[in-house]
């Protein structure tokens, strides 16, 4: 068996040696050009005059392109088609490329684009929640509304009611590998694009409608990304599309890659969002009614925001029974980056939500708010298991789980020495909270959800493994490579992993929604079956039995108390006129939504997992750290838990960090101030808990998944929640008052809270 | 302008205008990609390699670090951290072992980063690698690989460098080159197949007309002092850190420019009856460790003044004589009374250092005019440093505070106070001082002095911090110096779990 077992990342030993290639590795033609952008100056207006003169006579500048210069289509959008690549005399955000510029060097490239003298007719711009909502500038008609229940009725029963505001920011991805695409001009007008994405079905999309040729005369492959977490869904197609009309227009191989700072200009982050809430209690603090407003923030274009708002809907209840339910979802349009995907998408901030209203419950009760969330779970007493979108929970394992967490975290007796603590520490203040996740895992957009591998066998008897999935470090590689190196009874060094390509396997859905493995490893163990059956039933044949007598273990096939080893066995299939290879395609069964309605089972299963945090504060200034993480999380019965290990660690680390000191700022003009590493802070090393326990929970799936394993990419970013509260806990410490953290918590906000609660 | 320097064990010889970054070099003409590009800017260590010369082996990173700064030093990049034979060096077999990869691109700056640590005997994981950013392992598994690491033994081809430097008599008077300055036999494939890219051929970039005119390299200050009253608008780079940044981001044309790291007579610290003289060639990696024994709160604040990396580079006087509002070690020094020592070619006059700051940007200092040196006076330790920012490590601060306070009898006798971050310059809190001195050194006295910060700062907003934060944190440093000497603990960064 080579699945469950915490084999390393496939590339490891390419990784610490340096040799893994990226895209901007590939080694290159010697006459490979070079791209960059030229970027809009100003967030909202119409170019009336472009001067470019001062590029063309630049150094080593070969051409300039402009929208008018685009052979084919002038979109790069990944929905609605109100994305161009460059823009057409008007301009919606800061950043916004205008034209291309084609040159012999990179750094050519980069500084020769600031040279163009831009005319523009600038415009009020739309930048913040309220300029939009007040200017009704949306997508969509009007806000989406769930509801189910009469919320409004049983507002008025409630016992009590509580209600407030939660800002939540947004996160920039900060893949260490900056977004980067090479085309490569080939015979017959065709293209071939190696592009850092997460979806080469898109990019060849894309780039065969820019170049206004068919899909089959595009072909895009993908290696790896240094770094993807959503950011490299959409935001590739811009590079790989500007690649591909320039080695067209030039006949010569060209290449793009963003500067840091030109990444953080011009490409989408994660949606803020601000959630009102409004909530009912019964007499024991249970949540009977909940009116929940979600406004969230998508920028300039709509690229992938309507799902991702769907999904903080979806993400509304997280692990709760809501009667009685009105979730209210507004799309804002404003003259910003357009926010994409990222990690969670949109489920971490509907998250957020609700575990903020579950905190503001407690806190006006005076309850520990582990005992608030475990009244409030689904099927707690008294409550359903039913999701406010009519969705069954059957497995809803989270009081098991949790109940083993607070034991092996000692939850309850560390937060009654943390209360004592604080009262022996006038300056500094401890926290602690415990925080669930339960994440649907399943594309909402049901069509999405398909995938495709081709698996050859050559006659030495090494495998060749392809499938639609995209490798950005999360291990879906490896993982998919112990599927199929299970399935023929081989170790995994007998299995060649090979690049994403859109030639082998077609029509691929983004490798996205922590979906990889649950589709890829399925298709890949579909087409690994079918020629695993294929050489049985020879077997069988030539020893006059049944094929289900055939086993392939140990590198041996064994039929009955015969034993050959693979590559005789195949070898023999191969002289035999068997063929070698084969496809495999999986769909998720039983799912059916209604996005519209907001009705319907969009999820396949969901993950679970809870995390205890503890952090302390310094009340002087703000400053805070998290002093120990206790984690216990739910990969069904995982193909590696190494890797699974990693995504949660990694996970958590990075949704701490989008809620604690990463901070994007944008100034009153709509330009982004913190478009770099040296102001924009995600975690370093010293931002680890100086504790960190890690656990999977050790139950299947109770879905038919790959080997029952679960999804395990995007769930544990929410495990950071845990993070935010434990400040808001300490906070809570100072004085009598609710906090009423906002997102990031970062020290400013901090203090700011502390001084709010004194009051 | 032609520099040699030894890469990964062989000798070899760039050509390119000098302010080529050694990345761009490596990567673009040495086709050696496996350092990697992740910011351009210093502040992500994707790029870090190991740069040695006769003082050891330290980690830099490449994408701020110009070609002429290699001359007869020793780089070791993540090709070179293999043995010969493909052997793996122990911190890649623990990285390995450790899951410490998963997107893999950070990879190589780590293994970089954590190789020199480890030849280093470094066991400060978290400080060593707070210059390495990882976006997907949370960090946890690099540092369990880093311990796993440590018992291993150096492995002899990571120490060979020094001795193949000292073949070539490098070194022995400063700017000689070695004898034979072009690659020796037996050079590695991967470089030898390279070679004919140097050459800027047709399709190559062409260097600005203007960058191919060979920089200033004074060996020694008077050399120094000489160029730089003879090009009074040249560029003067020391670990370009900063100017590096004028030049991968800002495209500036630096011409004409001089670099000091051969100025071996600024890198020195001196300690008289009355002064610690620093060189202003002092790097901030040299003068943490030196000043640690006088000021280790200063100390403490160096610790935390950008990453490893970049403390490696940046120089004290590149640090004063730049006179960003909030560098780091002014409001320390300030605090402590230092003198800055300014030079014109042979004339030299001294400064109290709040003096050169005279508004944002602008200093005391004429064109060709350079800082030799800082000096801070001989005294009892009574320094106190608060650094404040969104993260600890490698951020720049929000406000930086620096207190040196002394009490007789419970009584604030002295008081020189200084900040970072909270006006357009380095600056004392003159005020706060004034009204500081006699009282009694209690939190009720901290409190009630606290309108008078209004009085000396009228802090921004900006990206970082508020004006509003920026004033109420340093009103509550003063609190927080109080409290700290009546033992009431007020740094998170020491509490335990």
């Amino acid at each position: 068996m080579t699945v469950a077992k915490p084999l390393p990342h496939d590339a490891a030993t390419l990784h610490v040696t340096g040799a893994a290639r990226y895209v901007d590795d590939i080694p290159t033609p010697a006459d490979t050009l070079h791209l960059a952008f030229g970027q809009s100056t100003i967030a909202h207006g119409t170019v009336t005059a472009m001067d470019l003169s001062a590029i063309r006579a630049a150094p080593d500048v070969v051409a300039v392109l402009i929208a008018e210069d685009l052979p084919g289509a002038n979109d790069v959008s990944p929905s609605a088609h109100d994305e161009p690549l460059l823009a057409t005399g008007e301009v919606h955000y800061v950043g916004q490329p205008l034209f291309i510029v084609i040159a012999r060097s990179h750094l050519a490239a980069r500084r020769a684009a600031r040279m163009g003298k831009i005319v523009y007719d600038e415009r009020a711009a739309i930048l913040s929640l309220d300029d939009a909502l007040a200017a009704n500038n949306r997508f969509e008609d009007g806000p989406r509304i769930y509801r189910r229940g009469d919320p409004d009725h049983a507002m008025g029963l409630a016992a009590q009611t509580l209600g407030g505001a939660i800002e939540i920011g947004g996160q920039e991805h900060f893949y260490l590998e900056g977004q980067s695409a090479l085309a490569l001009p080939q015979e017959g007008g065709d293209m071939v694009v190696h592009s850092s994405s997460q979806h080469p079905t898109e990019i060849q999309h894309k780039v065969a409608e820019a170049l206004n040729i068919p899909m089959h005369a595009v072909r895009v492959e993908v290696r790896r990304m240094g770094g993807g977490f959503g950011g490299k869904e959409s935001q590739g197609n811009a590079l790989a599309v500007a690649c591909a009309v320039a080695a067209q227009k030039t006949g010569r191989p060209c290449k793009m890659r963003y500067d840091r700072d030109d990444d953080f200009m011009i490409t989408g982050k994660r949606h803020d969002f601000r959630i009102t809430y409004r909530a009912g209690l019964d007499d024991q603090g249970r949540i009977i009614a909940l009116d929940l407003t979600q406004l969230c923030r998508c920028g300039w274009a709509q690229d992938l925001s309507l799902p991702v708002a769907d999904r903080a809907m979806l993400h509304a209840d997280n692990a709760y029974w809501l009667p009685n339910v009105r979730i209210t979802s507004h799309r804002l349009k404003t003259n910003t980056q357009s926010a994409t995907a990222f990690r969670g998408f949109g489920g971490p901030q509907g998250m957020v939500g609700i575990e903020r209203v579950l905190d503001h419950i407690a806190h006006q009760l005076g309850q520990d708010p582990l005992e608030t969330r475990r009244q409030n779970f689904y099927g707690a007493t008294g409550n359903g298991l039913t999701t406010p979108y009519g969705m069954e929970v059957r497995d809803f394992i989270l009081p098991d789980l949790i109940d083993r967490l607070v034991e092996t975290s000692d939850y309850t007796a560390r937060r009654a020495q943390i209360a004592d603590w604080n009262a022996d520490h006038p300056v500094l203040k401890k926290g602690i909270a415990l925080t669930p996740v339960k994440f649907g895992i399943s594309f909402t957009l049901t069509h999405l959800n398909q995938a495709g591998a081709l698996v050859h066998i050559y006659q030495d008897g090494s495998v060749h493994l392809n499938h639609g999935g995209t490798e950005m470090g999360q291990g879906l590689f490896q993982k998919v490579a112990q599927v199929a190196a299970d399935r023929f009874g081989l170790e995994t060094s007998a299995i060649k992993i090979t690049a994403t390509d859109t030639g082998k396997v077609p029509n691929t859905s983004a490798t996205a929604a922590s979906s990889g493995s649950d589709l890829n490893g399925m298709a890949v163990k579909v087409a690994c079956d079918t020629i695993r059956d294929r050489i049985a039933a020879h077997l069988a044949e030539l020893h006059q039995t049944t094929p289900d007598q055939v086993q392939f273990a140990d590198a041996q096939v064994i039929i009955g108390d015969h034993a050959i080893p693979w590559a005789e066995a195949v070898q023999t299939a191969y002289m035999a006129r068997i063929s070698l290879s084969a496809t495999g395609f999986y769909k998720t069964p039983d799912i059916v939504w209604d996005r519209i309605k907001g009705q319907g089972r969009p999820f396949y299963y969901f993950a679970y997992g809870a995390a205890v945090t503890e952090v302390v504060i310094d009340t002087l200034t703000g400053e805070n750290r998290i002093l120990r993480t206790d984690i216990l999380h739910d990969a069904g019965a995982s193909l590696n838990p190494a890797l699974d290990i990693g995504q949660v660690e990694g996970g958590y680390v990075q949704g701490a960090g989008w809620l604690t000191m990463e901070e994007l700022v944008w100034d009153d003009k709509g330009a982004l101030k913190t478009h770099a590493p040296s102001t924009y802070k995600i975690p370093a090393c010293s931002d680890q808990p100086e504790i960190f326990n890690v656990a999977l929970w050790d139950q299947a799936n109770r879905e038919e998944t790959i080997y029952r394993s679960k999804a395990v990419g995007e769930p544990p970013l929410m495990l950071g929640i845990s993070a935010f509260l434990a400040l808001s806990d300490a906070i809570a410490a100072c004085g009598p008052g609710y906090p009423a953290l906002d997102a990031p918590a970062t020290p400013e906000r901090i203090l700011d809270a502390v001084n709010r609660v004194r009051l | 302008m032609r520099v040699t320097f030894l890469l990964n064990g062989e000798w070899v010889t760039a050509n390119g205008p000098p302010t080529t970054t050694l990345l761009d070099w490596l990567r673009e003409r040495a086709s050696l990609t496996g350092t990697k590009e992740g910011c351009n800017e210093g502040d992500c260590g994707a790029c870090s390699v190991m740069v040695s010369d006769h003082d050891g082996a330290r980690a830099l990173n490449a994408c701020i670090l110009f070609l002429p700064q290699l001359m007869n030093k020793a780089v070791r990049t993540i090709e070179g951290i293999n043995g010969p034979d493909g052997a793996f060096h122990p911190v890649q077999q623990a990285m390995v072992a450790q899951h410490g990869s998963q997107c893999g691109f950070c990879t190589p700056g780590f293994v970089v980063t954590m190789a020199v640590a480890h030849l280093n005997g470094r066991t400060d994981h978290e400080d060593q690698l707070a210059g390495n950013l990882c976006r997907c392992t949370g960090y946890a598994p690099i540092l369990r690989a880093a311990q796993e690491a440590e018992a291993a033994a150096v492995p002899t081809w990571m120490q060979t460098d020094s001795a193949a430097l000292d073949a070539e008599g490098a070194g022995a008077s400063a700017g000689d080159m070695p004898q034979h300055s072009l690659p020796a036999s037996g050079l590695t494939p991967s470089i030898a197949s390279t070679q004919p890219n140097d050459q800027t051929g047709p399709e190559g970039p062409s260097p600005d007309a203007s960058e191919e005119v060979d920089p200033g390299l004074p060996g020694c200050a008077d050399e120094l002092a000489h160029w730089y009253a003879d090009h009074p608008d040249g560029t003067l780079i020391a670990g370009a850190t900063d100017v590096g940044l004028w030049v991968t981001k800002d495209f500036r044309n630096l011409h004409p420019i001089a670099f000091l790291h051969q100025c071996h007579d600024l890198q020195q610290i001196e300690v008289t009856d009355s002064d610690i003289h620093i060189g202003a060639g002092v790097t901030l990696t040299d003068l943490g460790a030196f000043i640690a024994n006088h000021h280790p709160a200063f100390a403490e604040l160096i610790r935390r003044y950008g990453s490893v990396q970049v403390r490696n580079a940046a120089t004290i006087g590149g640090n004063i004589a730049g006179g960003s509002p909030i560098g780091d070690s002014m409001p320390a020094l300030i605090a402590l009374g230092a003198h800055v020592h300014l030079r014109h070619r042979d004339a030299r006059r001294i400064l109290l250092l709040e003096d050169l700051y005279l508004d944002y940007r602008k200093q005391d200092r004429a064109p060709g005019e350079f800082v030799e040196a800082v000096s801070i006076p001989r005294q009892p330790d009574h320094l106190k440093t608060y650094k404040l920012s969104k993260r600890f490590d490698q951020d720049i601060s929000a406000v930086c505070g620096a207190f040196n306070i002394t009490t007789k009898d419970k009584t604030v006798q002295t008081a020189r106070i200084a900040f970072g971050g909270m006006a357009g310059i380095p600056k004392r809190a003159t005020h706060v001082e004034a009204a500081l001195i006699g009282q009694p050194w209690t939190a009720e006295t901290a409190m009630a002095l606290a309108p008078i910060f209004a009085q000396d700062f009228t802090p921004l907003s900006d990206m970082r911090a508020s004006a509003s934060y920026r004033l109420r944190t340093a009103q509550n440093m003063l609190l927080r110096a109080v409290l700290e000497d009546h033992g009431t603990q007020t740094s998170v960064l020491e509490v335990n779990p």
